[in-house]
């Protein structure tokens, strides 16, 4: 009696568990959570997941981290393989460890089955979602476009004294820079401490990876690279073309307002706000409140793309994130995970997310008239997220990140030593790195 | 009768009252009872992560790596010792711990004396000198790095520099950024020196200087032979405690410079910290870096409580 009883309670626990199994799917999901940095994008999303919630029933919650806890709390989470959140939008360069140590879903065969890929900018599909580079491989969806580009005074610019004064110094009319090199002039021009202006607002801040950023956008232009098609740093991070775009760098600094040393996007914004700065960089994903009340100089206040350097060659440093799926969650989530993706690339969800004010990477409504219309920077936004390069996104990112960051503080900022010793200095640290980690052979 | 019922009752209650044999508890039980949580509590948050954390410093290991630790004997030790770097490191931490503790002991001692004597209103300026040691540091480093800015920073002002272009950028020159550490640093912890030193000061008793003053020794004399030596165990506890947290400065330090310029002002605790997280996330090299600094700091205590002791004997 009691054999059979025990037998009757396998085959009902038995069926409990295959139906359980069988039935538990993404209909089963009733909320997802999305894990994000602290900042105005990441409300746009929350608004656009309400209507998510709408339209489907599952609730949607993005949860934000301040970003200068953001990697550090993550990490904590992949080491825990934690399951706190469903999707995470990432920045780019954690893509290369987030894949080799597998934290990401791989999405190769839903975004290309689904025709997604092919609905956003290649660029942002190969630097936030693709690992290995050209691999074709994808493990995010490019959410948040962004990359640097420059807010200017018009007031000053448009100044008939101004005009006059400048052409006749420097041979050429006083205009939106369109190389490097008269981005310099101009910054040398405006910079006139008695009045309390400055030239130039530049990123110097060196705990994560602001000044590697900022000099990022002089060294793609000038034809630097940070490796060869080899991986190969030496000669590389450290040529001719690197070391004048450093000196550059360096001497933008000196334009710079007094107490900019450790500075990053929320410096940038002040000194321009407060009439210190004729021109700053900045993401465009900063450039929002450039255009609100806050800013005095908003009716004066323009936007460019990065001028071009000696060559002709014009990139930006890339910004913004894609949004992955955590793979330590189980299937109904992931399934659940990837529906919300699926609804959110598409055409009109893009619209309504840069309408709210987040930056698509989807062509067509960049393309759209809408779009470019929609603020004062959206134009050259749109424009930048063609020519975007970004640095690493290998494993090892951030050993290669830390003496990037030191060496360019040392000599933009405290002026230690020459920009080729600095360079010299930086290659033969990143080869270290590059040849322990086996990147690269000794 | 009712004599006999009254003793069985009141023998009745009595049993009720006395706890059976198997419901007592013994002393021993109940010190085991309070301590044992403790210990576990002790063994699971502290012992365990100083053991574990002294393996992983034996290996190759990255917490957010899906890869277990590989055993690497002493190369994470050899690593340190052998790179001019984490010298540069301890010998920045070293030079802004000597400086500071020197600094704050000097101050501290100073107020302390001036904070002896009676006068009007002395509760009151004891309290407000006391408040920096209660702001929290990040928060002290949120504010000066805003006084220290050369554009809207307080501070040049003050040192009577009144051009911007002339004034001295605290944070941003590698010759003073360790020196503006320093200085919050100062300002922050001479406080917790004096309030040590009142303490020994105030326990002093009276009749020694009474007696020094009808021998007609001099101010100085009751100062070196008096004062020096019987403040002398507690100054050294203060001494003690700011070299060790001089020695583990974090904070202060990453709120106002991060380190920077370049790693002018990377103390090991702010490479240490680069090392275990921002990217990195080298659990093994970072392991044996902490045991480094913990070894150091052990020392230097040890040269402190031998002076302590010392100083107590004579």
């Amino acid at each position: 009696m009691i054999k059979k009883a025990a037998v009757l309670l396998a085959l009902v626990l038995l069926l409990t568990g295959v139906l359980g199994i069988s039935t538990a799917g993404a209909q089963d999901v009733t909320e997802l959570t999305i894990w994000w940095a602290q900042w105005a994008p990441a409300d746009f999303l929350q608004q656009v997941g309400n209507e998510y919630e709408e339209a489907t029933g599952i609730a949607v919650n993005v949860v934000q981290t301040p970003w200068g806890d953001f990697y550090n709390r993550v990490g904590t989470e992949w080491a825990a393989q934690g399951t706190s959140y469903d999707l995470i939008v990432g920045d780019s360069q954690w893509v290369g460890q987030a894949v080799t140590q597998g934290h990401y879903v791989d999405l190769t065969e839903f975004m290309t089955s689904s025709g997604i890929a092919d609905t956003v900018t290649p660029a942002t599909l190969q630097y936030y979602g693709e690992y290995p580079v050209a691999s074709g491989s994808y493990y995010a969806y490019p959410t948040e476009g962004d990359a640097n580009g420059w807010a200017y005074r018009k007031d000053l610019f448009e100044d008939a004294t101004n005009m006059a004064d400048f052409e006749a110094a420097y041979g050429y009319a006083l205009a939106v820079p369109q190389t490097w090199e008269e981005l310099r002039d101009i910054a040398e021009f405006f910079t006139r401490p008695d009045d309390g202006l400055y030239g130039v607002g530049v990123y110097t801040q060196d705990d994560y990876d602001a000044i590697t950023m900022g000099f990022e956008n002089v060294f793609f232009s000038y034809g630097a690279n940070w490796f060869d098609e080899n991986y190969n740093v030496l000669g590389v991070v450290n040529s001719p073309e690197a070391v004048a775009a450093l000196e550059l760098y360096a001497e933008l600094y000196s334009f710079a307002p007094p107490g900019t040393n450790d500075a990053f996007f929320q410096e940038m914004n002040d000194v321009f706000m407060n009439g210190q700065a004729a021109m700053i960089m900045n993401y465009f994903a900063f450039f929002p409140v450039l255009d609100s009340d806050q800013n005095p100089f908003r009716e004066s206040t323009g936007f460019f793309v990065m001028p071009a350097g000696p060559d002709g060659e014009r990139y930006a440093a890339l910004g913004g994130q894609g949004i992955s799926v955590n793979s330590y969650i189980d299937d109904a989530r992931k399934q659940a995970s990837l529906d919300f993706i699926t609804w959110f690339a598409q055409e009109e969800i893009q619209a309504r997310w840069a309408e709210l004010g987040g930056y698509t990477c989807n062509i067509n409504v960049l393309e759209s008239e809408t779009f470019l219309t929609q603020t004062p920077y959206n134009a050259a936004f749109a424009e930048t997220m063609t020519f975007v390069k970004d640095f690493w996104n290998i494993p090892e990112f951030g050993q290669l990140l830390e003496p990037t960051q030191r060496y360019l503080s040392a000599y933009i900022v405290a002026g230690e030593g020459t920009a080729q010793e600095a360079l010299d200095a930086l290659a033969e640290e990143q080869d270290a790195v590059l040849i322990e980690a086996g990147v690269i052979n000794e | 009768m009712s004599q006999i019922s009254t003793v069985n009752s009141v023998e009745t209650a009595r049993a009720q009252r006395m706890p059976s044999k198997q419901r007592q508890v013994s002393d021993i039980r109940i010190v085991q009872l309070f301590i044992l949580p403790t210990i576990i509590l002790l063994i699971l948050m502290n012992i365990f992560p100083l053991i574990y954390s002294l393996y992983l410093s034996f290996t190759n290991y990255s917490v957010i790596a899906d890869v277990p630790p590989q055993w690497v004997g002493l190369q994470n030790y050899q690593t340190i010792l052998s790179d001019t770097r984490f010298w540069q490191n301890f010998a920045t931490t070293g030079s802004y711990a000597l400086v500071s503790v020197v600094f704050q002991t000097l101050i501290g001692f100073g107020l302390a004396l001036l904070l002896r004597e009676k006068f009007r209103g002395k509760g009151l300026i004891t309290t407000l000198i006391l408040v920096p040691m209660m702001l929290s540091p990040i928060v002290v480093a949120v504010f000066w790095k805003l006084m220290f800015n050369p554009s809207v920073g307080i501070f040049n002002y003050l040192l009577g520099y009144t051009n911007i272009n002339t004034s001295p950028e605290w944070l941003g020159d590698a010759n003073l950024a360790l020196w503006a550490i320093v200085i919050v640093d100062v300002w922050m912890w001479s406080p917790f020196v004096m309030l040590l030193c009142l303490a020994g000061l105030s326990a002093i008793p009276e009749y020694l200087y009474e007696a020094a003053s009808i021998d007609r020794a001099s101010a100085w004399f009751q100062f070196r032979r008096i004062t020096l030596p019987q403040v002398m165990p507690l100054l050294l506890i203060a001494v003690l405690f700011r070299t060790i947290e001089a020695f583990k400065q974090f904070d202060l330090a990453m709120g106002l410079t991060s380190g920077g310029p370049g790693d002018v002002t990377e103390t090991v605790s702010i490479r240490l910290y680069k090392l275990a997280f921002q990217g990195q996330y080298d659990t093994g090299m970072s392991s044996a870096l902490a045991y480094v600094i913990l070894v150091v700091i052990i020392a230097v205590s040890n040269l402190y409580i031998r002076a302590l002791n010392k100083a107590r004997g004579s």
